[in-house]
Formats: structure tokens, sequence, C-alpha cells
């Protein structure tokens, strides 16, 4: 009994890792270029971006919130950020100017979700519509390029050979990994969003940790948004656009409940994984850019299907 | 009356879950019109019995056979049509739909042309069912507006709408006041008389004695016997369920307060309807607040511990006065409350035994923010065992776990931090007799330890055997407040009525 739990539990945990096997077999067998380590590389830099941000999207997904508005966030912070440099403003400062921004903007969110009683989802749609015409209307929809060279070092720098988005997604993982399962904060998460009202019966600041968790999810967007600039070297008013749809399809393939309360940060990391792999298969194949969301929709439907037959065995 | 031919006979049947087997080969069966008792202890599987019986669960072995035809009941519908229906002890109604669309959920009447839904008939039926059974909500009330009681009345009129052969009532009372109670009484004598099976468990057994024509106990997930209730006493029976002697219980000895450990001043909550509102707890004190559902028993316990903050007045928490805005300012200020839903409020479902023992501490258990994982095992351990808490382990999520057993941790959530002032809210609310006295014991224990206890309770008997003082409720006020010594059934109910 206790055995046939464990291999069910095992089963359940590595489904994903299986599926993602078998996608690397099927894309190394589709194009040669696919197992290069540059295109590793690649991938994992590329999956940095939508990573920093589903750490923060499972972190309100848990408490069974939604943030819609990471991609506006995302752009307003850093057209604001790259404006404020092209000013003069040390990098470093514009930098915590557009952190800051992001982190207000999601803790608006979250004093509307806890305070006013808004549901998350409409919360952050107006946000996200909010958020993203303030970025076109402060640009006058024009992207300000030419940034600073240190400041570029965040998307383009190597540390020990390691591209910097690839060390500071590293970074943010584990310091999820860490809230999550290893402090009191990451218990009161998992409590909120399994049932907010004993939550608050047991003394939990509910409405806290709301704010903590859009605060937290605008923050990270902001920070992915500083490393997507910094690489492109251009920050435009329509950057992120539909960002919230890879970061929600992530965390949810990853196996976190929307009803809260349920999850792990390692799902979340190997739906991330998935995704980008998705995309950059969907390059290296030539896919016409009219069929890569039918195939994406279609990848993602096949993972959750397999994940909840995975789960009913 | 005569009891008829057997109609539903089940044999053999065993359900395991995941760590555990709800029933062992037990056996039941049913006549046309009798109510049989169920009963035993919590966890004994007679609420697994009627979920398989109602189709909710299928059994893993087992043979059922409706007028002695074999029958597979795979799911709620089938049951439906086979003129099983079941009220549950946890309600299934849709709280934002009225009355009227609750009970004929699914089965609306419709015009001829166009086949849209005949409101009119839908609420002149729904009202027929309603006045038989003298409730005084209308068909078109929301079911959100409606007392747990008043609820419990509905799903009754939706079984009588669906012409029920077998009605199965899952602790029906445990939520309903004496007159409520009678209404279902009545009622039940009613259904029988026209030739209805009803199965009937209850922890109570007087109620047992005097409904039932015969009374069935299982114990532990096994059959233990069917008796003629002329032939058993209620001793018998509770040997039964437990299957050892329970020993008379001790009376209360009157302890002389001397300081107190809360004290509420001038309390007003203008959404409760509670105003100026004065009353001390001595500390290793046991209160008592009795009242009829509505007297704002619950409503007083929600502001005390901040769920609904007080508008004025003050609260003392031993000696010294306390701000409280939100349950936390409450636990810091040593308030604890053991809420009137287990489910709802006082539990994590989904959650690990030990994760929910030691969600009020965790502050205490951690070095900054990071959790000594181990130190939470080790104390919620500590109380599984302090407490009897059947469980296979501190990582059993909480929602495998029986009745009495969840509201035992309840309790331990609250002793891990041991609070000044303990609030218990229907803390025997059905829980079978065993954990009950369990829970009673524990009370006394932690009075003689200092702790100030408030209990608000329904069941006189529970208050009376407690508590050293009582104060009753009606209508938002405290009307009366009576010692040990002076406090009767009969008086508590005159002034519980306002009079």
């Amino acid at each position: 009994m206790e055995k046939m739990r464990g291999i069910k539990a095992y089963l359940q945990q590595s489904g994903l890792l299986i599926f993602i096997l078998i996608m690397v077999g099927v894309l190394a067998l589709l194009s040669d270029r696919f197992l290069t380590p540059a295109n590793l590389i690649n991938i994992l830099r590329q999956a940095s971006i939508n990573g920093i941000i589903s750490v923060g999207m499972m972190l309100v997904i848990l408490t069974a919130g939604i943030d819609l508005s990471v991609g506006a966030i995302l752009a307003l912070s850093v057209v604001v950020t790259a404006d404020l440099m092209h000013r003069d403003l040390p990098p470093l400062l514009a930098a915590t100017a557009g952190l800051s921004l992001g982190g207000l903007l999601g803790f608006v969110n979250g004093w509307l979700v806890s305070r006013i009683k808004v549901p998350p989802f409409i919360a952050t749609l107006g946000m996200m519509s909010f958020a993203r015409g303030l970025a076109l209307a402060y640009t006058g929809g024009k992207p300000v390029t030419g940034l600073d060279a240190g400041f570029r070092f965040l998307g383009t720098g190597l540390v020990a050979h390691i591209p910097m988005p690839i060390i500071i997604a590293a970074l943010v993982f584990l310091a999820g990994y860490l809230l999550l399962s290893q402090t009191r904060i990451g218990a009161y998460l998992y409590a909120l969003g399994e049932n907010r009202e004993a939550a608050l019966f047991s003394g939990i600041a509910t409405g806290f940790y709301t704010k903590f968790v859009f605060t937290a999810s605008g923050v990270l967007a902001a920070l992915s948004g500083m490393i997507l600039i910094a690489r492109l070297d251009s920050a435009q008013p329509v950057i992120g656009l539909g960002y919230e749809f890879d970061a929600i399809a992530a965390v949810v393939i990853g196996g976190t409940s929307l009803a809260g309360g349920e999850g792990r940060l390692s799902g979340t990391l190997l739906g991330v994984l998935i995704i980008a792999m998705l995309n950059n298969a969907l390059n290296l194949t030539n896919v016409s850019s009219f069929y890569e969301g039918i195939v994406k929709g279609m990848v993602i439907a096949l993972a959750l299907i397999l994940h909840g037959l995975v789960r009913k065995l | 009356m005569a009891i008829g031919p057997c109609i539903l006979r089940m044999e053999g049947i065993t359900k395991r879950f995941p760590g555990v087997k709800a029933l062992d080969e037990v056996r039941f069966d049913l006549c046309a019109g009798e109510i049989h008792a169920l009963a035993g202890e919590n966890g004994a599987g007679k609420s697994t019995l009627m979920k398989i019986l109602s189709g909710e669960y299928q059994a893993d072995g087992g043979t059922i056979h409706l007028k002695d035809n074999p029958v597979e009941i795979a799911n709620p519908q089938t049951a439906q049509t086979l003129g099983i229906a079941i009220i549950n002890q946890e309600l299934a109604l849709i709280p934002y739909l009225s009355v009227a669309e609750n009970i004929f959920l699914g089965r609306e009447p419709v015009k001829q042309v166009p086949r849209f839904v005949d409101w009119q008939k839908l609420n002149q039926d729904a009202a027929e069912y309603l006045q038989r059974l003298k409730l005084d909500f209308g068909p078109q009330t929301l079911v959100e507006d409606l007392s747990i009681a008043q609820q419990q009345m509905v799903e009754v009129a939706k079984a009588l709408s669906l012409d029920a052969q077998i009605l199965i009532m899952d602790e029906p009372t445990s939520a309903l006041t004496e007159k409520e109670s009678e209404i279902l009484f009545d009622l039940m004598a009613e259904l029988k008389a026209r030739g209805i099976a009803v199965v009937y468990i209850s922890h109570r057994m007087e109620e047992i004695q005097r409904l039932a024509d015969r009374v069935t106990v299982f114990r532990d997930g096994r059959y233990v016997a069917t008796s003629e209730i002329a032939d058993i006493t209620i001793e018998g029976i509770i040997q039964q369920m437990v299957g050892r002697k329970l020993q008379a219980h001790t009376p209360v000895t009157a302890i002389q307060a001397t300081e107190t450990a809360l004290k509420l001043v001038d309390l007003t909550v203008h959404r409760h309807g509670i105003e100026a509102l004065n009353l001390s707890l001595g500390k290793g004190e046991v209160l008592g607040i009795a009242g009829l559902v509505g007297a704002g028993r619950s409503e007083l316990a929600r502001s005390i511990f901040g769920v609904d903050p007080i508008d004025s007045g003050d609260i003392f928490v031993d000696g010294r006065k306390v701000r409280i805005q939100s349950p936390k300012d409450a636990i810091a200020a040593g308030i604890g409350l053991v809420p009137e839903n287990r489910k709802e409020q006082g539990l994590l479902l989904k959650m690990a035994v030990g994760e929910n023992i030691t969600i009020n501490i965790l502050k205490r258990i951690s070095r900054f923010l990071f959790l000594n994982k181990r130190k939470a095992m080790d104390i919620a351990q500590t109380y599984i065992e302090k407490l009897k808490v059947k469980t296979p382990g501190a990582m059993e999520k909480t929602i495998n776990l029986s009745g009495g057993n969840q509201q035992k941790i309840v309790i331990a959530k609250w002793l891990t931090m041991h609070p000044q002032v303990m609030i218990l809210d229907e803390p025997t609310r059905g829980i079978d007799i065993g954990a009950k006295n369990e829970i009673y014991a524990l009370i006394r224990e932690l009075a003689g330890s200092g702790m100030g206890i408030l209990i608000i309770s329904s069941e006189l008997p529970e208050i009376l055997r407690l508590c050293n003082r009582i104060a009753v409720m009606s209508q938002r006020k405290i009307t009366a407040i009576l010692s040990r010594e002076d406090a009767t059934q009969e008086r508590i109910m005159t002034y519980a009525t306002g009079g």
C-alpha cells in the first residue's frame, strides 16, 4: 500500500520530466541544431525571462489569485527606466526606480484585491490596460533605444561563461524555493490559497500576504524587463505583450492548482523549460509564425492532459 | 406502527481509502416504514456506508439488493432514480439560488411552448413543500440568507419533492434548535406513516431512543449488531459503540475565580446588533453561553476574536486593555477561538495534520523567517499523542480524518500557544460520545491550569455538565447569568426565549 503510493507520487512528480525528455528526443530528430551547446544555452537564456516572471506568477496563483498585468507592468517599468537613463540618471538608480514602480503597481493590484475585494482577474485586467496605456502615453509610442553599456551587462554579460540572465533567473528560483519551502511565509501562502477563511482564523495577516504576492509579482516582472531591454538595447512600450500567457501556462503546466494552495516551484521550473523549448523549436524548424500559436496551444494542452492522466493513476 | 417488508439489503460492503479500511464487510438492511438509526463513533463508517448507498462512493466489495433485485449504484443520479435521497452533514445547496430553485435544481418545471422555466409553478410547488414543513420563509428567499438550520429544512423539502422511498439523514439535528428538531421529528413520523424508510444517523441517544424502530451499531468500520429499540437501553447502545463501559462523569467543582481572564466592557458591534454588552470571565473558569440559534452567540465570539472587530467598548485580557482589530491581534493578546465550522474556518483540510497543528506558532519555531520543520513535526507529534488523535501520522492530510479527530486538531492548534482565554464555539458538534468525553476532560484540564474558557453550545446538557457559570443570550443581549447551582434546562430556556 505504502509502496504503491510511493510509486504513484514518483510518477506524478516525474510526469513532466518524462514529457520533457520525449520533447527533447523529438526535437533532436527534427533539427540537428537543437542539441548543440550553443542552442541549449540559448534556450536557457530565453527561459530566464519567462522564468523570473513565472516565479512571481506562481506566488500569486498559489494564493488563488492571478496576475494578468505582468506584461504591461514590465513595459511601463522598462520604458521609465530607459528614459531615466537617457536623462543621465545613474543606471543603478534608474533600475531601482523601475523595480520600485513595478512593485508599486503590483501593490496596487494587491490592495485592490485584499482591501476593495476586487476579484484578482478584474483588478489585474484593469492594471494591464492602465499600465500599458501609461507606457504608450509616456513614450508617445516610440521606443527608447541606446542604453548605458554598464546596464547592458545585465542582459549580455557573462560570469564564468554563464550568461547573466541565467544567473539572475537561477537566483530568483533559489530565493523562491527557499521562500516557499523553508520559511513561514511560504507556509502562510499555501494556507492562504488553501482556505482564506481558516487562514484568517489562524491569525495569518491575509491582507498583508495578498499585497505581498502581487508586489513580488510586479517587482519580478520589472526585473525580467530590465534584463530583456539590456539584451535588446531598446525599451519599447509594446514590449512584453502576451507575457502573462507564457507565465500562467508555465505555472499551470507545472502542476500548480489555479484554485490555490497546491503546487511546487520545481514544477514551475519544468513548465518554464517546456515553454522555452517549444518557442525555440518553432524558430529552429521554421514554422510559419501564423502556425506558432496553434502548435503552442496544442503542446500545452498535451502536457496538461498527460499531467492529468498521471495524476489519476 | 407495523414495519413493512424489507426493501434494502446491503451485504459484505467493504471500502478502502488510502491508509484506512473505512468499511470491513458490513451489512445493513432497511424495511419500508421504519426509522432505522445507525450509530457509532466518528470514523466508525456510518457516513461512508450511506455515501455508498447514495452513489457518492463506490464500494470495493459487497452487494446491494433493492426489493430483492441486485443494483449497481454508480452515481448520485442512479440513486435518485432508485428513490434514494440523502441529506448530508455537509449541506449541498447553492447559496446564490433561491430556495425554490434549489429544491427543483435540474428538474425545473417548464412551460409547453416555448419550453422556458415555469417560474410561477416552480415557486408555487416549492411553497407547498415549505408549508408542509411549517417553515417561515418563502420559496424566493436566497439560500445564502438562511441559517444553517433553515438550509437543512430546505434539504428535507428537496428530498420530499424527489418522492424518495429511502431517505438518509446524516446528523440532521446537529445544527437545529429544539423547536426546529421537533418539526423535523413530526415530519419523520409522517414520512414513516407513508411507508418511507428513513436511515437516521445521530450521536444523540435520546433522539435515537425516541424515534427509531431499530438501531444498527458500527465500530471501527465493522458491523456490531442490530437491535429492536425496545430491546436495548441507551447504555447498551453506547457500550456497543465504544466496546467498553464508560465511567460516570465527575461533577464540576465550584471554583472561586479571583482574577479575571477576560473582561468585556460596553462592547458594541453595530453590524451584529450587539450593544453595550458586559461580561467577565475568571481565570480557571468555564463560562457557558447558552441561547437559541440566532441569539448572537457566534457573532459575539467573532467580535471578540477580531473577525468582525468591535466598534466601541473595551476588551481586557488578564487585566490588560487590548485592541483587537483582527484575529492576529486577538491571538497576540492571548485569545484562541475554536470556530463554529471546523471545515471552513478551523482547518486547512488539504494540508497535513502537523501543518495544521503548528500553523499558529510558526513564528515561534522559526529563526528569522526560516522554519524549523523538524521541531514543528515534533510538536505536532506531541499533541497527536496527548489528544489521542487517530491518524496514520503527522504528515497525513487532515481531510482523511474523521470529524472528532479533526476537531481535536483544531483544539491542538490553540494548545500549542497556551492562550489565556479560549473560546469554543459548538466544540462537540457532530462528534461521537467517546471523543466528546475526551474533549470535556481536556476542557476541564485547561481550566484547571488557569485558562479562562468560554463555551458556546446549543446542547444544554453539555453546558450544564461543564460550566461554572452560564450566560444566557437572547436577541443579541445577555439576559441572565446563572450560577451552576441555579441553572436548570428549564430556567435557561426561559431566559433564552426572552421570557
